[in-house]
């Protein structure tokens, strides 16, 4: 049972908050020797496996780390680029970290207003008026739970697949938004929520939320 | 369901008296700093609004109120908003022949129990803060409203009268596909 992340978009789609409550922190590390037998790739200024998955680290993982010490962007820490450096037998035997890339705050705030138009899309589609839109989307690795209020903010939950009783975890962030934002004076409305009581209380409500889910279960 | 810890703002409770008391303080300071009680209206009316953006979520959230369809329902949303915030309950009446327009009628206001109106400032609205509470709260759920009082205890009328009026729904504002 985990609780993944919670997003709240404004009423024109945009992220104002967003916050990981677990992470699932997939790193693999492995030995090479010369020649390195995996095909990486420079993508987006990040080194990228493209072919040849083998021992958990799979294709779309990035590297992280050679020899102990973290990448910066594609260069190590001494400024040399990756590429030579793995392109140089004397290197090897080499120690490398990959891992599965995190969502970068960018990345976040764009998926956040394109899920929004596709819930409004969903709505639309509705044979009969007046749908509730999208309320949870399920995949194999995750469920997303959706509510929007009636002044137009949505609450997107992404949960466990099998987390129980997300519905009514929404409304209870739904009155935290409510108290702690909105009735916290200097928060101006439709701008990103940054309230330190609002957060504190949201990861109280979401450890209670998974006790309580792991005493039922 | 009992929620152990986390609501801070439940089952607490304050003197009415400081509270009414506030209000009494802040409108008096308004009209000291404004002079003219236009103004004054004018600016508790702007205050109410700024409130009632915000206490309409709060509204939704403990209540999970479903949509007014209607302007009846409506009323009824505002006289129980009223029940829960202030411990009042307005009566509904004097609906227009077309529905879109009611009255409040209070019989009790905490807000005004122990106001005199000076002679100085008869055209004070001393609860003007409500019509910009209800305005704000209804504009957020894509109605607009105009409210205003049409009798006041304080100046001697019977009663204390709060009209509250349907312009039109705000569909632009309407979170799409809902139409």
């Amino acid at each position: 049972m985990a609780i993944y992340s919670i997003y709240i978009l404004s009423k024109s789609g945009g992220l104002i908050y967003q916050y990981d409550h677990t992470s699932i922190k997939v790193e693999v590390e492995k030995t090479f020797s010369y020649p390195l037998d995996i095909q990486l790739t420079e993508k987006n200024k990040r080194i990228v496996v493209a072919y040849g998955q083998k021992d958990g680290i799979n294709i779309g993982h990035i590297l992280l780390a050679v020899n102990g010490s973290q990448l910066n962007g594609t260069s190590l820490g001494d400024g040399q680029e990756v590429t030579a450096f793995l392109a140089n037998e004397s290197n090897y035997p080499v120690n490398l970290k990959f891992g599965r890339p995190k969502l970068s705050t960018n990345d976040k705030m764009f998926l956040a207003s394109g899920f929004y138009s596709f819930y409004l899309i969903a709505r639309q589609l509705s044979p009969v008026l007046a749908s509730s839109g999208i309320e949870f989307l399920e995949a194999d690795t995750f469920k997303l739970h959706g509510f929007q209020t009636l002044t137009g903010i949505q609450f997107l939950i992404v949960t466990e697949p099998n987390q129980m009783n997300v519905e009514h975890l929404l409304r209870r962030v739904y009155e935290l938004y409510a108290d702690f934002a909105l009735k916290n004076p200097f928060y101006s409305l439709e701008m990103p929520i940054r309230c330190e009581k609002f957060e504190s209380n949201l990861r109280l409500v979401l450890e209670q939320q998974e006790e309580s889910s792991v005493n039922t279960a | 369901m009992a929620r152990p810890g986390v609501r801070a703002t439940d089952a607490k409770k304050i003197n009415s008296e400081l509270f009414t008391l506030t209000y009494g303080a802040l409108v008096s300071q308004l009209l000291k700093d404004y002079e003219n009680a236009e103004d004054v209206n004018r600016q508790l009316d702007r205050m109410g609004y700024n409130i009632g953006v915000r206490i309409i979520e709060d509204f939704l959230a403990r209540t999970s109120t479903a949509r007014c369809t209607d302007m009846r329902d409506t009323a009824e949303k505002i006289q129980s908003a009223f029940k829960m915030y202030l411990g009042v309950n307005p009566t509904v009446t004097s609906w227009s022949s077309a529905s879109d327009e009611f009255s409040l009628l209070f019989d009790q206001n905490p807000m005004t129990e122990f106001v005199e109106l000076p002679e100085s400032c008869l055209s004070l609205k001393y609860c003007n803060l409500f019509c910009g509470i209800i305005r704000g709260a209804c504009e957020m759920v894509q109605l607009e409203v105009t409210s205003w009082f049409v009798q006041d205890s304080l100046k001697g009328d019977p009663t204390t009268e709060l009209r509250v009026k349907f312009v039109k729904k705000l569909e632009d504002a309407m979170p799409a596909g809902e139409d």
